[in-house]
């Protein structure tokens, strides 16, 4: 059975039924990262000390690694405009570029988890380690889900273009949404861990 | 696809790459405020808000939001409703737990 209102908008929304399953998507995962904000403001109120983010992290890699991701933001921007005038090979340049940019985000965060472990900093260490880990952690979950979608859209799902140009880049608008909802819990992680 | 949807689009590329430039910019004060060694209720209060700015600009072009549809806005208002008590009642509840400390 084929789901109605991929291409065009329902008459009485004006919006494809994607477009308001990513969007309810969206709101779910804003009350998770919201839980998980709501239980670090609770640790660090409820803590009698709590050290400040640069004596275990590295702010230089942290903030690279948000430029990578804003970076990775626009390209993604580009790859759906790319769809929406015709052009499938500018689509693949900077789908590609937006996956590579996960990949280098990922291996920033490789690099910090590993410092960390080789001086015996772990989840079990103290609170700040614990909610640092589990923060980030659910975030480069996100990532790694985010550029699945995209890496599909990519090479596999990209045979949709041919069959329905419309439906795939509704498609691509909607993991593009996805995309920029992790860039944008990044934003705020980023000086709440690394900075405060 | 007609001249008029390609010029739109432009114009929506242009936006997002100068979205682009504010964030790197934001970014660079978001850092260098760090280094500037302030109070820290002035440090919080001034990284959320850089931070606000930033999400803001991605919500409003990045993710459309400046010219979406009225259902979009109102599963947001909803979301936000909810949002605030979930950040706000384990904070509350600390700071209780602190006070009869």
């Amino acid at each position: 059975m084929e789901i109605p209102y991929t291409v065009s908008p329902r008459p009485d929304t004006g919006l494809t039924n994607g477009k308001i399953a990513i969007w309810l998507f969206l709101a779910s995962e804003v009350m998770l990262f919201g839980a998980l904000f709501a239980t670090y403001v609770m640790l660090r109120v409820g803590a009698t000390e709590w050290p400040a983010g640069a004596t275990y992290l590295n702010i230089p890699l942290a903030a690279l690694n948000t430029v990578v991701l804003i970076s990775s933001s626009v390209t993604m921007v580009l790859a759906w405009a790319s769809l929406a005038k015709n052009d499938f090979g500018r689509f693949r340049l900077f789908m590609g570029i937006t996956i590579l940019c996960g990949f280098g985000f990922l291996f920033i965060k490789y690099l910090e988890y590993s410092e960390k472990f080789h001086h015996g900093y772990l989840p079990s260490t103290n609170t700040f380690l614990a909610i640092y880990f589990t923060l980030t952690g659910i975030h480069g979950l996100h990532v790694i889900g985010g550029m699945v979608v995209n890496g599909w859209f990519w090479g596999p799902g990209s045979g949709l273009w041919k069959r329905d140009p419309t439906h795939f880049t509704n498609r691509v608008e909607n993991a593009g949404l996805f995309w920029h909802l992790v860039d944008l819990v990044w934003i705020f992680l980023f000086p709440i861990l690394y900075l405060l | 696809m007609d001249a008029h949807d390609h010029a739109e689009i432009d114009r929506h590329v242009k936006a997002a790459l100068f979205v682009f430039g504010a964030l790197l910019v934001l970014t660079g004060f978001t850092v260098g405020a760090y280094y500037l060694k302030l109070p820290t209720h002035l440090a919080i209060a001034l990284a959320l808000l850089i931070a606000s700015v930033k999400g803001s600009l991605v919500a409003a072009w990045f993710m459309h939001l400046l010219s979406e549809r009225k259902l979009i806005y109102w599963a947001l208002i909803l979301t936000a409703v909810l949002f605030v008590p979930l950040l706000l009642i384990p904070t509350l509840g600390a700071l209780d737990a602190v006070r009869l400390n």
